[in-house]
């Protein structure tokens, strides 16, 4: 029981000198929703192909439910289900059609496949459309179509690669929430790579930030932003004007700088954009509006930023993995 | 009053929904309560095999295309055409006439023609590989930009259980389709010249198609292995096209072309014989690494029975000879090379697409 249900170690893969996928370690346990957060090319998807053995890694080992995905496929792929980005259904069958016959291919009985083929249509909402031909479908309807083709075998292990790619908002929201349904009624576990932090921040319990086929960190949110900024994981914005003349000149902000960079367990302040951010390694937020008040300054806006993942996407993503080496 | 349509719309789109799900199990509770009583048996039977439930689908997924519809369509007419003709030419006493062939009247059906237009082996020879192509050549990539590549292969079954049960489900088709079409016309013919087939000529029949079944299944298999090469299938259609139309156009004039260089100078007198005929087999020799080739050597020995040899004579081995038809092993030992070649070449290609496809990558679209 205490064997993780995905278990990841060393793993690699190079297409010649690329390496796409670099000395991976993770584990996921039984009921868990993983969320394998990554900017596009981060090596996420061949991570994935090589959990389900579509593909084979250079070097390293994977077990999935004690299974090794290259010896044994048939052991893993009986065990999980998975979803790829833009699924495709046999367009000139109807979705009821594409579900049986996904049914029969896991030697599912016919009466039973009938009847879960049903429940399932039933629970993605897609019980009106279950006979009209699979190429009709939207987008959307592709996509919660493909998520009751992946529980038709009635899986313990999903996973998802991009599921939400292209779906509106609302949709996105329904998909994810039955997805965090199913998981906690089912005890299933979930593998869900995604590029939308909003996304995987609403229904993963824990994400794994992973760039240039490298895992940078995992644990949940806060873990992660206390992991990830250790030494300054509170910023301070302070809205700040002068008490007479109401608009601050060069030598005010010379001051204030001075007098926060002065305070302690301050680490960085800087002036932008007519705010004052003061980046600590300690709450101050209290600090700096008595410093303002008591210098004759009135503070127009004072508040207290906690990294989320948007700030750690940020941090990681956009400044071109500059920080991936470093961590 | 937009909210209360609003409203009312939901209500009935619910009402919609809930009674469709409510019809689905209703069927799948009728199913249950009929399947203890139909040849499914009850509902312990162990269900399909896997191979077999994909094979069943290629099948349905042939059949019900246009493609093969029209092509069907293609090669009925095209066989009706040349039954017309053959009945035209044995109409005539000159044809029906010659030498040997009398006795196998029947067989004439396939293979003779009044001019207007080519025998039905002939037509076959042209049109075979058409179908081959045509029903392999978007074998495996279809299935891969249509997504549906991934998502079949992380079912629990093995890979190589798609690449196989396309080809059988194609081979199914191509067998049921020629041996319908043989006795089909076998049927007309019968109905238009009143003679039965002896069971000679039945088994000669037989023979034939089955030949023409390795013949197609060759170019399905070469389609097969480019679908699984190329990823856009435009670019497999276009290149086992090429293939077919350089093997069975090009490659012909070539081998003449070299062969008249290097041929011995036949007007001048030191050339004898042996060297003649020598050379004349290795230029029919090359000429039949052409699958178009090998079949029509094959069909004319099996359809027209006083065929002996399918390389030059010398006179001092026709010397004696009596010009009667051979029996049908005889002429089936003749064709034997022609066969295992066509098997051969249909089993390599084969080999070739199982091995490329086995080391693919399978990536979603």
């Amino acid at each position: 029981m205490n064997e993780p249900m995905i278990r990841i170690t060393a793993l690699g893969k190079r297409y010649g000198e690329l390496k796409a996928v670099d000395n991976l370690d993770l584990t996921i346990d039984k009921g868990e929703v993983f969320g394998l957060l990554g900017p596009n090319g981060a090596g996420k998807s061949t991570t994935i192909l090589m959990l389900l053995g579509l593909t084979e890694p250079s070097q390293g080992g994977v077990r999935v439910c004690g299974f090794d995905p290259t010896r044994q496929p048939l052991e893993v792929k009986k065990r999980v289900g998975y979803l790829p980005d833009d699924v495709g259904f046999y367009d000139d069958r109807s979705g009821l059609e594409n579900l049986l016959f996904t049914a029969q291919l896991n030697r599912i009985p016919k009466a039973e496949a009938l009847l879960r083929a049903a429940q399932l249509l039933d629970q993605v909402g897609l019980t009106a459309d279950a006979q009209k031909r699979a190429g009709a479908y939207s987008r959307g309807m592709r996509q919660r179509l493909g998520l009751a083709d992946v529980l038709i075998k009635n899986p313990p292990i999903i996973i998802l690669d991009e599921p939400t790619l292209g779906i509106d908002p609302q949709g996105v929201r329904e998909f994810l929430d039955l997805i965090v349904r199913l998981s906690k009624e089912q005890g299933i576990t979930v593998l869900l790579s995604s590029h939308h932090l909003h996304q995987v921040q609403q229904v993963c319990d824990r994400v794994g930030l992973f760039v240039g086929g490298r895992l940078i960190a995992d644990g949940n949110i806060d873990a992660l932003s206390t992991k990830l900024f250790t030494k300054e994981p509170f910023m301070i914005e302070a809205g700040v004007s002068g008490a007479a003349s109401g608009s601050l000149d060069n030598h005010d902000i010379d001051t204030l700088t001075g007098l926060f960079r002065d305070m302690p367990d301050v680490s960085s302040v800087s002036y932008t954009g007519e705010l004052f951010r003061i980046a600590c390694t300690r709450d101050q937020t209290a600090a700096v509006a008595r410093t303002v008040i008591t210098h004759g300054y009135s503070l127009n806006l004072l508040q207290k930023k906690r990294y989320g993942l948007d700030e750690i996407y940020h941090r990681y993503f956009e400044n071109g993995g500059t920080y991936g080496k470093t961590a | 009053m937009a909210k209360l349509l609003d409203g009312r719309a939901a209500s009935s789109i619910r009402a919609i929904r809930t009674s469709a799900a409510r019809e689905l199990r209703i069927t799948a509770a009728r199913v249950i309560k009929l399947l203890p009583r139909t040849a499914h048996g009850p509902l312990t039977t162990r269900p399909k095999h896997p191979f077999w439930v994909i094979v069943s689908k290629e099948m349905a997924d042939h059949i019900r295309s246009w493609r093969f519809i029209i092509l069907l369509a293609l090669i009925a007419l095209t066989c009706f055409g040349s039954l017309y003709t053959a009945l035209n030419s044995i109409g005539t006493p000159k044809a029906a006439g010659t030498r040997g062939n009398a006795s196998f009247f029947f067989l004439q059906l396939f293979t003779a023609t009044d001019g207007t237009l080519p025998s039905f082996t002939v037509f076959l020879n042209f049109l075979g590989p058409l179908l081959g192509i045509a029903m392999g050549f978007d074998a495996v990539n279809s299935e891969l930009n249509r997504g549906t590549l991934s998502r079949l292969l992380s079912q629990p079954i093995h890979r190589d259980y798609l690449l196989n049960a396309k080809c059988i489900a194609s081979l199914f088709v191509i067998a049921g389709l020629f041996l319908a079409l043989t006795l089909v016309t076998t049927g007309l013919g019968l109905l238009f010249i009143g003679i039965p087939p002896t069971p000679a000529e039945f088994l000669r029949l037989l023979a034939f198609t089955l030949l023409t079944i390795i013949y197609v299944g060759f170019w399905l298999n070469i389609a097969i292995l480019f679908s699984v090469r190329f990823r856009q299938p435009a670019t497999s259609a276009l290149t086992a096209i090429a293939v077919w139309l350089f093997l069975t156009v090009f490659y012909p004039i070539l081998i003449r072309l070299v062969a008249k260089a290097f041929a011995p100078d036949t007007s001048s007198m030191a050339v004898f014989g042996p060297t003649i005929s020598g050379s004349e087999r290795t230029v029919l020799d090359l000429l039949r690494f052409a699958p178009g080739q090998l079949y029509s050597d094959a069909t004319t020995t099996l359809l027209m029975p006083v065929v002996r040899s399918l390389g030059p004579l010398s006179m001092d081995q026709v010397a004696g000879a009596i010009p009667n038809p051979l029996p049908v092993g005889e002429s089936i030992i003749i064709v034997w090379p022609q066969l295992t070649g066509l098997i051969a070449a249909a089993i390599a290609c084969f080999a070739l697409s199982y091995r490329s496809f086995m080391r693919k990558e399978i990536r979603p679209r």
